[in-house]
């Protein structure tokens, strides 16, 4: 057993894209190695990235494919032996199958007898295989944004390859990729090591050669050593904790191949401006970490992650350059900000007339007034002080005439909510403006005020409802206006929230009178709903199918059908009530399809069969216990309440015949079954659960 | 909680640092030596590097180029009428075109930044993703900002497309920021207190703001507060009409089977007059003139005519080509 090294030298490849190559190479070589057979019971993989290099080291390797042994069909019979004695025909099968003629079998199947052989196929060697597939294998893989690089633009991959090294044990194993041979060689830290070789005699010193030449190849090992620097460079603050930031530690251990961390610090007179002003700077700008006090205030520092080891000299360089850099960005703020206290958010809703929101929609004066009008209607049923959630509908938009948001326009809302605190317009307007943007995304909180959630719903809904109006809709992958995300926030909201609040609602006060425009809007909310459901919640992809069939209006509700459904579903009597339903959909369905006519629980008088009365009559009854479980929400013992039918349903089954030639019989049975199908698909429609074994 | 030591000052060799012209001197000899081609700065006003055409043309088609130059590169609305420290109306970009990239080009560049007496032992340098886009241009690459202890120093770029069209081969892109480079190596907090020359003899110094802060101040003033809209509007129709025409007639004139007629259609003529639609565009723009409807409609205009011009290169090149060959088959 051997193992193989495999690393792609790379010009810088942007951090974000680093984590997700490298499990993605690693899980390549090894599917690959699998797919040929060429790996050991007992194999490892170990895989590396630094912005420079991305690679694996597999251990448990096999030198060569097994033999396989192949059955090979041959000539007739007949043709094959002339009085005994081998044609050529048997001669060329025998040649082709790599055997002596002696070798040849003869089986008989349908069409007659033939010859047979049983051919020996030798393993192809684990670096022939390699050499032949990898190189198809690195080209496989997925990267957000690519580039051609060669002239003919032969391949395109995230930056340009610059080496590749490539060995199996001690030996160099061919790939070829991007116009590079691959050698036993590899490189260090840019600057710490300058542009020697290095050679890998095999794979094992493959990591403890790069230690030497300044690079840790080993992501979790430059996290701990960001990590713990981080920590002890803050100690040179008493009192100070730098602040934790998970995705910040990511992006910097991505950006480093030898990571250092140096604690500089700024003017005291800066912590006058916002901290969301700072911090924004600092982390989103300057890849800088934050440094509070024990009171977890901010301090006037800021610690930077650096690809080097300084000496004594180069630090004091490195700390001096970037706290001028830092220096000079929140000059930059401070001016801003500084500007914009000459005009109040009051004076800056008429500016609002000259902002476009969208051409056809107007301007952001005009998206006010909506928003507004959104908000008032669903904050009366909402139980929000109207008062509060006006105001701050009104000034919402405001602070997009600022410089400050102008320039940091990550900071929207959040400076419109700072200001309009120091403003004097109360808490409660300030916090409502702050947090109406979020939640951005999936993983960003909601507001936590409800006046904050109202006023986000109301701007996000009028958006979607605006540019259904123009037939902007969201396309397959194309949403240019992000609308998917905005009505992803919406229920996320209503998710997280006591809001009563359900999306027809929603999908109203944002339409107006445009009942087409409001189905719309409705259908689309709808479908995030699902798509909630199913990737953010978890639910099974069928159960979230059936409690949609129920036209869920209310979000919360939906998403405890689906917890229910799911909980449910593996009882014996639930799978058995989900055949019975599908049966009685597809007969119901069927007949419908044939021209039957019949409607739900009429004619049941003539009804004459006990299984049947018996259904009839213990369906009516349940059904009325089932709505008495949904009202209270109940549905866990809505479900066992339908699950108690099943005895019912499979003796109505096993002793009724439901498509007789009486015409009015068979309307009565199918309507009983039409009715049963109706009362117990509110919560949701079981016919459409795959049942598994 | 106890002050960290306030940093030292740093022991750049400040004193010493090189002259913004030294700087410029040392870029200009270190490409020249890579076989680079010294072009001077393009004499009609441009937002950037790019937008020259020794960049903008020259990388389309298939014809190999290295060429470097210095490019004072105008953008009104960050005119601050000479009184931020870090702002400028008008910035000097040193452009650097290696067409196609040698396999050794990120090399080059740190060599070029030894050349500017930087130490790298001496600064964290790191290769930070930036993707370059002009959308007005068609044009867009992957690259790279480069930072020296967190200043951004130099955009990188792999030109993929420009003027709408796929380029092969493609471009490397190497931009530096040279105020900003010499403000940090000679570690002034204000742009105006750089050192543009030393005289050898006297030591007397030259500052950036003794050339250049009446230009920031004036211009910065016409196009915030002067700048007559109407007519510059007026002059931006002009323009825009006349390149039209150009435009308009070219495929007319690309059916001639006048190799010498073919050569001297003015391509680079419309792209002149696209340039001038561009600057003036910024200085409306600047003046608060466009608003945000009208500035997306204003901006496909102008990226007709630059687009328009890309294409119609690209085609005369293709045509010149084919007629010689033509030519030669006859003679032949």
């Amino acid at each position: 057993m051997a193992d193989f090294l495999i690393e792609i030298g790379l010009e810088e490849v942007p951090a974000r894209m680093l984590a997700s190559a490298e499990a993605e190479l690693a899980k390549r070589v090894v599917d690959l190695l699998t797919r040929e057979r060429l790996l050991a019971n007992e194999f490892g993989a170990e895989s590396f990235s630094t912005p420079r290099r991305l690679a694996v080291l597999v251990r448990g390797v096999l030198a060569h494919q097994a033999d396989a042994e192949e059955e090979l069909l041959g000539p007739p019979v007949k043709a094959a032996y002339k009085d005994g004695v081998p044609t050529s025909a048997a001669e060329a099968f025998a040649r082709k199958a790599g055997v002596s003629v002696a070798e040849l079998r003869s089986v008989t199947n349908t069409k007659g007898e033939y010859l047979a052989a049983t051919a020996k196929r030798a393993g192809r060697s684990v670096a022939d295989v390699i050499a032949a597939e990898l190189p198809k294998e690195i080209a496989g893989i997925y990267w957000a944004k690519n580039m051609y690089w060669r002239a003919g633009k032969p391949e395109r991959f995230v930056r340009p390859v610059q080496w590749l090294l490539a060995l199996l044990d001690g030996n160099v194993v061919p790939v070829e990729f991007g116009g590079i041979v691959s050698a036993n060689v590899t490189y260090g830290h840019r600057v710490l090591n300058g542009n020697s070789p290095i050679v890998i005699a095999e794979p094992d010193t493959y990591a403890a050669a790069l230690l030497l030449a300044k690079v840790m190849p080993q992501v979790q090992m430059r996290k701990q050593h960001i990590r713990k620097p981080l920590d002890r460079a803050t100690r040179q603050a008493e009192g100070a904790l730098w602040r934790e930031d998970h995705e910040l530690v990511d992006k910097v251990t991505h950006m480093t191949e030898w990571p250092s961390v140096i604690l500089g610090s700024f003017e005291n007179e800066f912590l006058k401006l916002p901290e969301e002003v700072l911090v924004t700077v600092m982390r989103d700008h300057q890849n800088y970490f934050a440094v509070e006090d024990a009171d977890g205030r901010l301090a006037p520092y800021f610690l930077a992650v650096l690809n080097t080891e300084p000496d004594e000299r180069a630090t004091s360089i490195i700390r001096h350059g970037n706290e001028r850099v830092l220096r000079a960005r929140f000059n930059d703020a401070r001016f801003f900000y500084d500007f914009d206290q000459r005009l109040m958010l009051n004076d800056r809703v008429e500016l609002l007339e000259k902002v476009t929101f969208q051409k056809q929609l107007g301007s952001y004066a005009a998206k006010t007034d909506r928003v507004r009008a959104v908000a008032a209607k669903l904050g009366a049923a909402a139980g929000a002080d109207l008062q509060v959630l006006d105001e701050a509908a009104r000034l919402c938009k405001t602070d997009l005439t600022t410089e400050l948001v102008k320039e940091f326009t990550e900071l929207q809302g959040v400076v419109g909510g700072l200001y309009a605190r120091a403003q004097g317009h109360g808490e409660g307007v300030a916090q409502a403006i702050y947090a109406h943007y979020q939640p951005v995304g999936m993983d960003d909180a909601v507001p936590s005020t409800r006046e904050g959630l109202l006023l986000s719903i109301a701007d996000k809904a009028d958006t979607i409802a605006g540019m259904f109006g123009l037939g902007l809709q969201p396309t397959g992958s194309k949403d240019p206006f992000a609308l998917r995300r905005a009505a992803n926030g919406i229920v996320k909201m209503l998710a997280e929230s006591d809001l009563a609040i359900t999306l027809s609602a929603i999908a109203t006060a944002a339409s107006g009178d445009d009942a087409e425009l409001c189905s719309g809007v409705r259908a689309f909310l709808a479908e995030r709903l699902e798509w909630y459901l199913r990737e953010v919640q978890g639910g099974a992809y069928d159960v979230v199918k059936a409690v949609m069939c129920a036209t869920p209006d209310d979000v919360r509700d939906a998403l405890a059908r689906v917890r229910a459904v799911e909980a449910a579903r593996h009882s014996a009597d639930f799978a058995a009530i989900i055949a019975g339903f599908k049966r009685m959909k597809n007969l119901v369905d069927q007949a419908r399809a044939k021209g039957e006519v019949f409607a739900p629980g009429t004619h049941l008088d003539l009804l004459t069969e006990p299984a049947e009365c018996a259904l009839a009559e213990e369906s009516g009854r349940r059904a009325a216990w089932v709505e008495g479980h949904r009202k209270d929400s109940d549905y866990a013992g809505a479900l066992a309440t339908i699950a108690e039918l099943r005895p019912f349903i499979d003796a109505f089954f096993e002793q009724t015949m439901v498509m007789v030639p009486e015409q009015q019989l068979r309307a009565a049975r199918l309507g009983l079954l039409q009715r049963v199908l109706t009362d117990f698909s509110r919560i949701a429609d079981f016919s459409v659960i795959v049942v598994t074994g | 909680m106890s002050a960290v030591a306030e940093s030292a000052v740093a022991p750049h060799l400040s004193a010493q640092a090189m002259t913004f012209q030294d700087i410029l001197f040392a870029l200009q000899r270190f490409w020249a030596a890579q076989g680079c081609v010294l072009q001077q700065p393009y004499d009609i006003e441009v937002g950037a590097g790019t937008m020259s055409p020794d960049t903008f043309l020259r990388v389309l088609g298939p014809k190999p180029a290295r060429i470097a130059y210095a490019q004072p590169s105008r953008r009104p609305a960050d005119g601050r009428y000479g009184e931020n420290p870090n702002r400028l109306y008008k910035h000097t970009q040193f452009q650097v075109i290696l067409k196609p990239p040698p396999a050794n080009i990120q090399e080059l560049y740190l060599q070029s930044l030894q050349a500017i007496g930087i130490r790298l032992a001496d600064h964290d340098i790191k290769f930070e993703e930036d993707n370059w886009e002009w959308p007005v241009g068609g044009a867009w690459g992957v690259g790279w900002q480069v930072m020296m202890d967190g200043q951004e120093i130099t955009q990188f770029t792999y030109f993929q497309q420009c003027g709408g069209l796929e380029l092969d081969p493609i471009s490397g892109e190497i931009t530096y920021g040279l105020e900003r480079l010499t403000q940090f190596l000679q570690d002034v907090d204000s742009i105006y207190e750089m050192v543009w020359a030393r005289e050898p003899d006297t030591g007397k110094v030259t500052t950036y703001g003794e050339i250049r802060l009446p230009e920031e101040q004036q211009l910065s003033a016409y196009s915030f507060d002067y700048a007559d809209v109407a007519r510059l509007w007026d002059h931006l129709n002009g323009y825009e009409a006349e390149c039209l025409a150009l435009l308009n007639h070219f495929p007319a004139a690309m059916e001639s089977e006048s190799k010498v007629d073919t050569q001297r259609f003015p391509v680079l003529a419309a792209y002149e007059l696209a340039l001038k639609c561009s600057h003036l565009f910024n200085i409306l723009d600047a003046r608060g003139a466009i608003s945000v409807t009208e500035r997306v409609g204003v901006m496909a205009r102008i990226r007709t005519l630059i687009v328009g011009v890309a294409k119609a290169y690209a085609a005369q090149g293709l045509r010149v080509s084919a007629l010689e060959a033509e030519g030669e088959a006859q003679l032949g």
